[in-house]
């Protein structure tokens, strides 16, 4: 087999794990944008804040500990324990709970019947609020985030891929890790969603905030689940990138790479934001191995956007979107 | 009312009379965003500096140095909002730690007559300081950076680098792409064949590039990152098995930041430096005992002694140091911003006076003169201890290849005098 249609391959599948890792990010704006049409801004900074939060507790690190010396004197950083991983992150997700209900009560709850734009707004406020919370929270120092997950060349896929082809293809073991998750974290949503109460109140609230509030339906609840929902997703997200780069506040960032995906994928549809991811990472990918050096390379960022720019022309509601149609 | 009216006039007499104005250093800092967790230990080192002169020795010849910090975010137009709102309180020298913000305030600096030091980043050619008269990048420049990599890795190879493949990593930024054209026409002087790899801003997705690097196994890979860029870029060439002790970043590539996330398998990682490691220096003892233990240390006291926090301190005191140059020549102690610049224009670091600073071999020897605003532009190499946490030099300082550079910057500075109708002259 040609040298370059096996560096494709391997592209390709690389594509395809990068492309999963972009739909955790997406996941969690399709969960709150499906359930009360906000487009949350602030999921990006979320991942970050989540992340942030687990290492700390993992370190037994006294939150707002800058805030406390500066103000109270001393030199409190630390509790001197540490928190094993599982437990810290029950203890993370509970924080997301905590953050999800305050988000509803002190924020959402008096933009009820707002426009759009008025929650979009609301959520950018969210997102800078948050990046400072978590800075002054947790400091901004890099941290190494180790929950245990393998990292670097899965041995197997490198052996098989020699043994056929005669070159072994790299697959990040973090990369095959995040695919594992990420299908059960799908598979996990799907069946909250169409086997329990709170499932299908929440797809009720999707398809009618109205009718959902008229057979008893609270709204407040339903929202702080899915934000606690996001939240969870945010902390997934956080980690699977956290490994790869610590935790710091680029992580935050991690949103533009989910905005193609929602473009491509439909605001309002997990498998689409999975299909979407897919399609963008194998998209990119490929693109930049094979016209890359002839463009001067770095042409990922902006040929995801024409990529999901490119779908956007002939199907706007995306590719799983729900169409809307406004009668007149 | 007699009474009154006598101390009325007393106060007067004393505010009319010469009153010592503080020596003023802006700080343009980046506490927040996406490059904070680099520019917080800069503006320590900084501001701890000269903290220290002013509980220690009572300022800067007897004058108190004052630090007005302004918070850039590492963004462009905000370092130009923060030179706009500082320029006006006496400021005597910017170090704005950007190289997009230099570029913007060359131009400003220059005709607001405010002296600019970009140690080792910026527009290499402003070296030339018979076009550029208010910018100064000693004691090393990205150009001086490239060389010193090149000439290293011509020692580790028996002098030879022909058919070599040597791979550049960058920021896809007018940062990251300063080194190429030198690094082209050194390829050209010793034959090796060189691979660029740009990354997008943030570079937090670099899967690309490294499958590249796989691919084309070069010997070795040269990085100009900056934030995290560097940490995912050491992380993906751990995934691959790439050779630490092959892998050489720029010196803002070569922080503690950068290496920690990746843990045991950054030990070996190599990174460019001007300046030595660690904390252990008699300055850091009055460092503790005046500023730290004081409880006026910038920021927590957590960064004394990272590669970053040394940093800042050493741009502080090479500012200080240009700053006694300036009082000396100039007879007064209330200097100006032009008086500063002649200063930093006369500027020669000895090792007997970095030795009585407390500061023994910290950094190399350098003079500064009207050509030659970026010093010798000397660098050596410092290798992570993973185990101990640690940099170490493990070179000494090696001086870049003059022979190639020389012509470069003085193309790039003639160019920019045509453009700006400048008239290069040394008065």
């Amino acid at each position: 087999m040609p040298d370059q249609l096996l560096f494709a391959m391997e592209v390709t599948l690389n594509g395809l794990m990068a492309g999963v890792l972009y739909a955790l990010v997406a996941l969690g704006f399709v969960l709150i944008f499906k359930a009360s049409g906000i487009f949350n801004y602030a999921q990006g900074v979320m991942a970050l804040f989540a992340a942030a939060t687990l290492v700390g507790i993992m370190e037994g690190q006294v939150p707002f500990s800058h805030l406390i010396n500066a103000i109270f004197g001393g030199e409190v950083t630390h509790f001197g324990w540490h928190v094993p991983a599982l437990a810290a992150i029950v203890l993370t997700v509970l924080v997301m709970v905590l953050l999800a209900w305050l988000v509803q009560k002190l924020v959402m709850q008096h933009l009820v019947n707002q426009e759009p734009i008025i929650l979009f707004m609301a959520t950018i406020g969210l997102a800078y609020f948050l990046e400072g919370v978590s800075d002054l929270m947790w400091g901004s120092e890099i941290k190494t985030l180790n929950v245990g997950l393998p990292q670097g060349l899965n041995e197997t896929i490198d052996q098989i891929t020699y043994d056929a082809f005669g070159y072994g293809f790299f697959i990040d073991n973090l990369d095959i890790v995040a695919t594992v998750i990420a299908g059960l974290l799908v598979v996990a949503l799907m069946l909250f969603s169409q086997y329990t109460k709170q499932g299908r109140a929440l797809r009720a609230v999707a398809d009618d905030h109205q009718a959902a509030l008229s057979v008893g339906i609270s709204l407040n609840f339903i929202w702080v689940l899915v934000w606690s929902l996001a939240g969870f997703v945010a902390l997934v997200a956080g980690i699977m990138w956290g490994a790869k780069s610590g935790v710091q506040f680029s992580l935050s960032l991690i949103a533009l790479k989910a905005l193609p995906v929602l473009m491509l994928g439909g605001f309002t549809s997990i498998p689409g934001a999975i299909v979407g991811g897919l399609i963008i990472g194998v998209g990119e990918k490929l693109f930049e191995f094979l016209l890359g050096p002839a463009l001067g390379g770095a042409t990922e960022n902006w040929f995801a956007y024409v990529l999901a720019l490119l779908f956007l022309v002939f199907r706007p509601q995306g590719l799983f979107g729900e169409k809307i149609i406004e009668r007149v | 009312m007699k009474l009154k009216l006598t101390t009325l006039a007393l106060g007067a007499l004393m505010a009319a009379g010469p009153a010592m104005a503080d020596l003023v250093f802006p700080s343009l800092s980046y506490r927040t965003g996406p490059y904070a967790a680099n520019g917080i230990p800069f503006a320590d080192g900084y501001a701890d500096y000269f903290t220290l002169l002013n509980e220690r020795d009572g300022g800067i010849g007897g004058v108190k140095a004052k630090v007005i910090e302004c918070e850039t975010g590492y963004n462009t137009e905000k370092g130009v909002e923060c030179y706009e709102s500082t320029k006006g309180e006496g400021s005597l020298l910017y170090q704005p730690l950007s190289t997009g913000i230099t570029y913007q305030l060359i131009p400003k600096v220059t005709a607001d007559g405010i002296p600019m030091h970009s140690m080792g980043y910026g527009r290499t050619s402003a070296k030339n300081g018979s076009v550029f008269n208010y910018i100064f990048n000693y004691p090393a420049n990205y150009w001086d950076g490239a060389s010193v990599a090149i000439k290293y890795l011509l020692s580790e190879n028996g002098d030879s680098l022909e058919g070599k493949k040597i791979a550049l990593v960058y920021h896809n930024s007018a940062y990251g792409k300063e080194p190429i054209r030198t690094l082209e026409e050194l390829a050209k002087k010793h034959g090796y064949e060189l691979i660029l790899l740009p990354v997008d801003h943030p570079g937090q997705e670099q899967k690309s590039q490294w499958l590249q690097v796989r691919r084309d196994r070069p010997d070795y890979v040269i990085m100009w990152g900056w934030g995290v860029m560097n940490s995912v870029a050491i992380q993906e060439a751990v995934n691959i098995r790439f050779p630490m002790d092959h892998f050489i970043g720029i010196w803002w590539s070569g922080s503690e930041n950068d290496v920690i996330p990746a843990g045991e398998g950054a030990d070996g990682y190599k990174a460019l430096t001007f300046h030595n490691v660690g904390s252990d220096y008699p300055l850091f003892g009055d460092l503790k005992t005046y500023v730290l233990d004081a409880g006026k240390a910038a920021g927590a006291g957590d960064q004394v002694g990272t590669a970053l926090y040394n940093r800042g301190l050493y741009a502080a005191m090479l500012a200080a140091e240009a700053a006694k140059t300036a009082q000396e020549l100039s007879g007064t102690k209330d200097i100006t911003p032009a008086q500063m610049r002649d200063g930093m224009e006369a500027l020669e670091i000895t090792e007997a006076k970095m030795a009585e600073l407390g500061l023994p071999n910290f950094g190399p020897e350098f003079k500064v003169s009207c050509e030659n605003h970026g010093g010798d532009g000397l660098g050596a190499i410092v290798q992570w201890d993973a185990k101990a946490k640690q940099w170490n030099m493990i070179t000494d300082y090696i001086s870049p290849d003059e022979d190639v550079l020389q012509p470069l910057i003085a193309e790039d500075s003639e160019a920019y005098a045509k453009e700006n109708n400048i008239t290069p002259g040394c008065n």
